[in-house]
Formats: structure tokens, C-alpha cells, sequence
């Protein structure tokens, strides 16, 4: 008799992997890659291309030569790590500085956790902001060469939020409070924050695909409009506004991107919804009264931390039982 | 709640049912029901006849079994199912097809309902009807609530939401009338409930031929109900929960909601038991595959105890790509991996996949992605059960229910990893089930 496979039900699959879905999310952040390279050019494209291959190569090495089980390598998901990480950098960042975040990144919070799916804490922005630690001159440093497109004469040495940090609600309106100028992009700033237009329709992808759902960013954007809502009309001479705060920095990246990492995210939809309620709170809280002019990635750091508990606290409702 | 949209695939759908020739040699499995296997009560050398009762229930959970077809009792003794388990089984060699008398095998609708509660529960029991939806639970224990329970509705499943099958939707299209009798048999048993026949709604042709049935009929107190198409519609609580709203709590019954759920081809079976004296011996059987030929596609009215491997011959041999040959559908089925196993009554279909189909990936990392959590129709999450079996923590497996598992299959079907997560939490639910019952004994 010829031979017959036998395993137990069920027997067809949805043909979804790992790997599509890392796909999904690359080309979901095309578009803000695109205008980013646009915008500052060969130095933006040199520093992702640096990015994505140290976090796949160091990835590969550590799998291969270290834990000695080539199957811990997943290229697609060590290569979001860097595209990410490379969008959380200023375009002028050195070389030797990103493959640095990627050695952290990946090696630290990543691989010496066990790898894909065991890290308490996302890669990319753990990565930035060790570097945001370690070179403060270098990672704050948003003088850009300027690119292949030129929409204003030249690009400044301070994103909106650094302004705002740096001299408060009189020096943002010194510059005319260029709100819709973030919309497309920033006067300064990083890939990730260069163009909230890019990112929305990127994220729009990830929902379309079913990659994401939209809880996490939402309680996020609520939470960050209802805190800066409120210190705005209280005080619109000190505080800025909810539409600025939703629109600058790494809010949108930070949001639909990173804060929606499936490992570092809560698995119920009301633990997303607490968890983004967090992020929100600490970020404003950061950008109104921190010392750093931009708390995306400290706010989710920090609610990393409360996944597990988020984890063991909601869990989604079971059939049958009250 | 939950469920997931494989591609239905029901390829076979406009194929019209089709008599299967006799084969030469039947092999009647007595463990053809939920429960315990019948017991034989013929022996090897008597002649038979089609319909005549060839085992008896072995227990109060089990039911008749008659001979399929006329012939000499070859012998009695144990022969591999399709899993390669040993069941007894009955060899009967077929000579010609002489009836037991008092069968009405003409297609004239026979309307009228016995009066009498028990003896339409009698006929339903001695025609050995069970149910025909997988579960193959004997009928007339499920139309026959325990005192103190009443039933509201009765639920007719046509649902057939799992991909592939067509032989619900073919008896829908082609004998909906005696269906609908069955249904009105049922709910006369029941103490007169009203009866909601579910039916997906990718089957509109059922659906219209059910409602121009039911008009025509004139029954009170039925309906045809249109659900949406999602798998697994037809389980038997997501059923309850999609007509009535009601859910059935974690270890009950669905009694306990007031409802009875019986497949649309146990309708019929109930009608042709008690209007025909038909005893439950033929069922229908879809053999369909992905680029299988339309020749060798087709819904069989078969009898039980024809082998496999004969039924596959006459509907045109095994098809070149069948990697993996299914009895039943895709989600739940069980691959067979001996043909020379034979048709039982809840047997619906045979089922080619190719290798690329159904061949499974290498299991990856849990990216905990949630899509298992999201598939799960019983709410359950099953990423963290399979954590939790891998590490054996029973307690924290029976907190988070891996006893209310229904093995639909759709966690492991949307896993992006291959993590065989069903593999592991029907291993923890057996323990976990066994813990239970052991505690319930106790007390």
C-alpha cells in the first residue's frame, strides 16, 4: 500500500507564519522609510541598511555560535528590530553607534532572554534608549544633511519637542508653533517621527492585515489627548496642546508600531487597553515635567515591565462561565 | 465568540446523491456509537436480511445494530478501524438484497405522526438511530431528558460548517420534507417545543429548499434560522449560543438551556425509523478533495460496513496528490490510516489532501501573536495552556478550563508558529477530565 500521512486533527492550516507577519510589518513601515530617505538621504539610508544587517548578522551569530540552535534565528523578526531601531535614530547618528544598539538590542534584551517571543522588554527601543544613555551629544543631534526633497531651506538642529523642552511654550511659538508642518515632516527629528501621515497609513495596513488591532495606539492617543486636553485649556501659555503632543516625536511609531509588539504587549484587550493607558500617562507626564524633551520610549519601557501582571490579571471571557 | 474562516471549499456541492453498489463482503463495526460497543446476536453461519438486528446495546449509553444487506454471517471477531484499532466486527458475505418484511422502502412522504411518546422513543431506539452530526450519541437517550429538565427549543443542526462536506447540504436539497417530519417527530418526543432549523448561510439553495419545505408542510413552531458562515457554527454550544443566546455553563448540558441539538441527516434517520421502520443501516458520504477531478467527486448514499478501499474504487481510485486520506472534514476528521476499515453510520465523508495542505510545518516560538486566543469559540486561551501542559501544572490548566476544550481545532489552525497546541492541550484535558471525575466520585 502506498504510504499514507496520519496526524491528528486538524488537518489544514491558515497558511499564516511568523515570518509573513514580520513581513507585513516591514512593508508596513515603508512608507515612513521612504520619506525618511527622501528627506535626509544617503546618510538615512546608510544608517538603516547599518541597522538592519547588525541586528540580523548579530542575531545569526549569537543563534549560531553561542546557543549552538540555529532554529532561535528568525531573520524577519531581527530585521524589524532594526528597521525600527534605525527609525528611532537621528540620520547623522555614526555607524559604529547603530550596530552598538543592535548588538544591544538583539544580544541584551533579546537573545539572552532565550529570543523570539521571551524578551520582557521590546528590542528596538530598550536598544534606543541605551543609546540615548550612553551618547546623549550623538543621539540628540538632529542637524540633518539635507536630502533628495527640500521643502524649507534647511533643517534645523532641534526637533519640536527639544524645542519645546529647551525653552518652553515662548520658543515653540517663536517658530510659529509649526504644527502642520509634523503632518508630512518634522523640522528635525528621526525617521520614525519625520512623517505622522507615512506611519498612519502604514498602520492602516497592519489593521487591514490583521497583523494588529487597534487598542493599544487608540488608549494611547485618547489617553495622551484627554491629559494634554486638559493642561492645554488649563494653561495654553505653558503646556502644549493635544494635537501637537499626537502629532510629534514618537508618538505615532511609538503607538501603532512598537507599543503593538505582540511579545512585549499584553494578550487581552483590556490589558491593552490599561497598558496604553500607562504609556500615555508617563509620556506626558515626561514631556510636561521630565527632563527629557520626548518620554515614548521610557513610558513604554516602563510598561513592559507590566505585561505579566497585565497578562495575569485580564483574561479574555470564557464560554459558559460567568 | 471565536472561530475562524477557512476556505469552504465545498466542491462537491452540485454532485446529487448516488445508490453505491453492493460490495461482495460488508464488515459491520459493533463500536459504531458513542459508548459501549454492541453485542453480537447472530452467529456465523445464519442468514440475514437488510434491516434485521444483527447486536444489541451493550449498556444504557449504546445502540442497536442491524445488517446492511442480505447474506451469510461469515464470521464475528476483531478487525481493525481506520485508526487501526481492533473492534469486533461482523463479517457478512452479500447475497442478493432480500428486506426484513414491514420496511417501507417507497419514497411516498409518510405525514402522520404516531400519537404515542413511548413508542415513537421505542422505534427511535430499536431502529439504532444515533446521532449523525460526529458525536454518534445515541438519539433516543438525548430526545428522553432526565425528570425535572424540560426542553424549549429543539435545534436542528444543518450548519455543516466544516469545509468540504456537501452531504447535509445534499439531503437539505433532496429529501427536505422527510427532514422536516423527523423535526416534528423530535419535537412531539420532546413535549412539543419549537424547533429553529440553523443552517450557514453559503447553502442558499438549502436554505430555500428547507423553507419551501416548511411552508409546504405547514408545521407550527418551526423556522429555518440563517447563520453566518464561521467554523465551528455547527458546534453544538456555539449552535445554542447563535439561535437561543444562551450558553451552556462549563460541564453542563445543553438540556440544562432547554435545548436539543440533532444533525438535519439524524432527522432524517429518526424519520425513516419511525414513518418507515427503516432501521438506521445507510447515510450519506462526500468523497471531494482539492483538484480532485469533478468525475471522481460525488455524494454517496452508502451503507455501514462497506470498506473504504471499496468506495474509493467505485468513485474513481485514489487520486494521485492524496497524501493524506480524511474521514470527515478537515478541521475535525480523523486521518485514516487503514482503508481496509469499513463505513459506520456517523461516517461523512472521505476526504483527499494533498501533501502541501496538510503536511505539517516545523513548530517555531510562540510570538504570543493571540491569534489562537481570538480563534478559541470556547473563550479559552490556548497559548497558555500549552504553556501550562508543557510544565504539567494541572491546577493551573483546570483554573483555566482546558476541560471546556470542544477540539474544534481552530487554535492550531490559525497558530503562525506550527506550535501543535491542540496536540497538547487534548493530552492536559484527559488528565484533567480524569482528576475531575475521580474527585466527583469521592465526594
Amino acid at each position: 500500500m502506498e504510504k499514507m500521512l496520519v496526524s491528528p486533527s486538524p488537518h489544514i492550516h491558515a497558511k499564516r507564519s511568523t515570518t509573513s507577519i514580520m513581513v507585513d510589518v516591514i512593508i508596513a513601515l515603508m512608507p515612513a522609510v521612504i520619506v525618511s530617505i527622501l528627506f535626509y538621504g544617503w546618510s538615512e539610508l546608510m544608517i538603516l541598511a547599518v541597522s538592519v544587517v547588525s541586528c540580523v548578522l548579530i542575531e545569526w551569530l549569537i543563534a549560531k555560535f553561542l546557543f549552538k540552535r540555529a532554529e532561535l534565528f528568525t531573520p524577519s523578526a531581527a530585521a524589524v528590530t532594526g528597521l525600527l531601531l534605525a527609525m528611532n535614530l537621528p540620520s547623522t547618528t555614526p555607524w559604529w553607534i547603530a550596530v552598538i544598539g543592535a548588538l544591544f538590542a538583539i544580544g541584551v534584551v533579546k537573545m539572552s532572554f532565550g529570543g523570539l517571543g521571551q524578551n520582557l522588554f521590546n528590542p528596538a527601543i530598550a536598544g534606543r534608549v541605551f543609546l540615548l544613555i550612553s551618547f546623549p551629544q550623538q543621539m540628540t543631534d538632529w542637524t540633518a544633511a539635507p536630502g533628495f526633497i527640500h521643502t524649507t531651506d534647511a533643517i534645523s538642529g532641534a526637533t519640536l519637542l527639544g524645542v519645546y523642552g529647551e525653552g518652553g511654550m515662548e520658543a515653540l511659538q517663536a517658530l510659529g508653533y509649526p504644527l502642520d508642518t509634523s503632518l508630512f515632516f518634522d523640522i528635525g527629528g528621526s525617521a520614525g517621527e519625520i512623517s505622522s501621515i507615512a506611519l498612519l497609513v502604514g498602520f492602516a495596513y497592519l489593521l487591514i492585515r490583521k497583523v494588529v488591532k487597534p487598542w493599544i495606539p487608540l488608549s494611547i492617543f485618547g489617553t495622551v489627548a484627554l491629559i494634554s486636553g486638559i493642561f492645554y485649556l488649563a494653561d495654553p501659555m505653558t503646556f502644549t496642546g493635544p494635537a501637537f503632543n499626537l502629532l510629534t516625536g514618537g508618538m505615532i511609531l511609538g503607538s501603532c508600531f512598537m507599543a503593538t509588539d505582540y511579545v512585549t504587549s499584553p494578550m487581552s484587550t483590556w490589558g491593552g487597553v490599561i497598558f496604553g493607558v500607562g504609556i500615555g500617562l508617563i509620556v506626558m507626564m515626561i514631556r510636561y515635567f521630565g527632563s527629557y524633551p520626548e518620554g515614548m520610549s521610557f513610558a513604554i519601557l516602563i510598561m513592559n515591565c507590566f505585561v505579566p501582571l497585565l497578562n495575569m490579571a485580564f483574561h479574555q471571557k470564557k464560554y459558559g462561565r460567568a | 465568540m471565536g472561530g475562524v474562516h477557512p476556505n469552504d471549499s465545498k466542491l462537491a456541492r452540485e454532485c446529487r446523491i448516488e445508490t453505491l453498489p453492493l460490495p461482495p463482503v460488508v464488515y459491520v463495526s459493533m463500536a459504531q456509537h458513542l459508548g459501549a460497543p454492541a453485542k453480537p446476536v447472530v452467529t456465523v453461519g445464519d442468514f440475514v436480511k437488510v434491516g434485521q438486528v444483527i447486536a444489541e446495546p451493550g449498556g444504557f449509553i449504546s445502540a442497536y445494530v442491524h445488517s446492511p444487506v442480505s447474506g451469510t454471517v461469515k464470521s464475528i471477531g476483531p478487525r481493525k478501524d481506520l485508526a487501526g484499532n481492533f473492534q469486533t466486527h461482523v463479517e457478512i458475505a452479500v447475497e442478493g438484497d432480500v428486506w426484513m418484511d414491514g420496511i417501507d422502502r417507497s419514497d411516498k412522504l409518510v405525514k402522520e405522526i404516531p400519537e404515542d411518546r413511548e413508542e415513537i422513543l421505542k422505534k427511535i431506539q430499536m431502529g439504532g438511530v444515533v446521532g449523525l452530526g460526529g458525536a454518534t450519541f445515541p438519539a433516543h437517550v438525548k430526545l428522553n431528558p432526565p425528570a425535572g429538565k424540560v426542553a424549549e427549543c429543539l435545534i436542528l443542526n444543518g450548519t455543516e460548517c466544516e469545509p468540504f462536506l456537501t452531504s447535509d447540504h445534499r439531503i437539505m436539497l433532496e429529501r427536505p420534507r422527510e427532514i422536516l417530519v423527523g423535526a416534528a417527530i423530535m419535537q412531539k418526543v420532546l413535549g412539543g417545543c419549537r424547533c429553529v432549523v440553523g443552517i450557514e448561510e453559503n447553502k442558499p439553495e438549502a436554505i430555500a429548499a428547507m423553507r419551501a419545505a416548511l411552508s409546504e408542510l405547514g408545521f407550527p413552531d418551526m423556522s429555518v434560522q440563517v447563520l453566518k458562515k464561521k467554523y465551528p457554527q455547527g458546534g453544538e454550544k456555539q449552535l445554542i449560543d447563535a439561535v437561543m443566546h444562551r450558553q451552556v455553563r462549563s460541564g453542563g448540558l445543553p438540556i440544562d438551556v432547554g435545548a436539543v441539538v440533532q444533525n438535519v441527516g439524524t432527522s432524517l434517520a429518526v424519520y425513516e425509523a419511525v414513518q418507515k421502520n427503516k432501521p438506521l443501516i445507510t447515510n450519506v458520504l462526500t468523497v471531494t478533495g482539492d483538484d480532485v477531478p469533478v468525475s471522481m467527486q460525488h455524494n454517496y448514499l452508502f451503507r455501514i460496513g462497506m470498506p473504504l478501499s471499496y468506495i474509493i474504487g467505485v468513485a474513481g481510485g485514489r487520486p494521485q496528490q492524496a497524501a493524506k486520506i480524511i474521514s470527515g472534514g478537515p478541521m475535525m476528521g480523523k486521518a485514516i490510516s487503514n482503508l481496509e476499515a469499513t463505513t459506520v453510520k456517523g461516517t461523512s465523508a472521505i476526504l483527499y489532501l494533498s501533501e502541501d495542505q496538510t503536511r505539517r510545518q516545523e513548530a517555531g516560538y510562540c510570538i504570543r501573536c493571540g491569534r489562537c486566543a481570538d480563534a478559541c469559540p470556547m473563550g479559552l486561551e490556548p497559548f497558555l495552556l500549552y504553556r501550562l501542559t508543557r510544565v504539567a501544572d494541572l491546577d493551573g490548566l483546570e483554573k483555566n478550563a482546558v476541560q471546556d476544550c470542544i477540539e474544534c481545532g481552530c487554535c492550531l489552525y490559525s497558530c503562525p508558529a506550527n506550535i501543535p497546541l491542540l496536540d497538547y492541550i487534548r493530552q492536559s484535558k484527559g488528565q484533567v477530565l480524569g482528576i475531575i471525575r475521580s474527585r466527583n466520585v469521592k465526594k
